[in-house]
């Protein structure tokens, strides 16, 4: 009974999550402020409902899966979605047009004429 | 409560993937199309933790192991496909 309502709890935290994370890649303007989103707020998730099965299902039953899956969840996201994005500016999406800073403006200095009418689709 | 709470979890996934597949198809750019598939993926591994949760089996964490390893490097190639052009492995 205790560890049931463990579980319910961080399975509610880990939705809570998820579908925070996916609204906002819905809803936010340009394509790093989603990376941005859905990487941070769908691991958290991820990890949570992770955690919560891990509790209901016990050691015995996944174990050392569950603390592999987990360590994996949190290793992987950041390197993947750090990957997209360095990507998509050598591609040349544009920033949003309330974007204050652009801090890697100086270090691609020719992708500004040429790629941006690659993105157009 | 187990049941109430995982089939409630089932339809909110089911809105995530929602929104997901919206950013898939409109999406305006190449990355925001890979984007939304490494969410997609994410959300299924959550799908299948939250079945493992409702009927008590651990059967499918196999399936979830697999799942994040091809997620990730599926990000990658797409990611170096992004960056690079066609031949992904020239240095």
């Amino acid at each position: 009974m205790n560890s049931e309502i463990f579980t319910v709890v961080f399975l509610i935290a880990g939705l809570f999550f998820i579908v925070v994370g996916c609204f906002g890649l819905y809803r936010m303007p340009d394509v790093f402020c989603r990376m941005h989103t859905t990487s941070k707020a769908t691991t958290m998730g991820l990890v949570l409902i992770l955690i919560a099965t891990f509790i209901h299902l016990g050691l015995a039953a996944v174990g050392l899966k569950a603390i592999l899956a987990i360590i994996f969840a949190f290793l992987t996201a950041p390197v993947g979605a750090h990957l997209i994005a360095r990507a998509a500016y050598q591609r040349g999406v544009k920033l949003h047009d309330r974007s204050i800073a652009d801090a890697l403006h100086a270090l691609y200095p020719e992708k500004n004429q040429t790629d941006s009418h690659r993105d157009k689709d | 409560m187990i049941a109430l709470v995982t089939d409630i979890a089932f339809i909110l996934l089911a809105v995530a993937l929602l929104f997901c597949f919206y950013r898939l198809i409109v999406g305006p750019s190449l990355p925001d199309r890979v984007v939304a598939i490494d969410t997609i993926t994410t959300v299924t591994i959550a799908m299948i933790a939250v079945y493992c949760i409702k009927e008590g089996t651990a059967i499918f964490y196999d399936a979830i192991l697999v799942l994040s390893i091809l997620g990730f490097v599926g990000t990658v190639a797409m990611a170096k496909f992004l960056a690079k052009g066609d031949n992904i492995f020239e240095q």
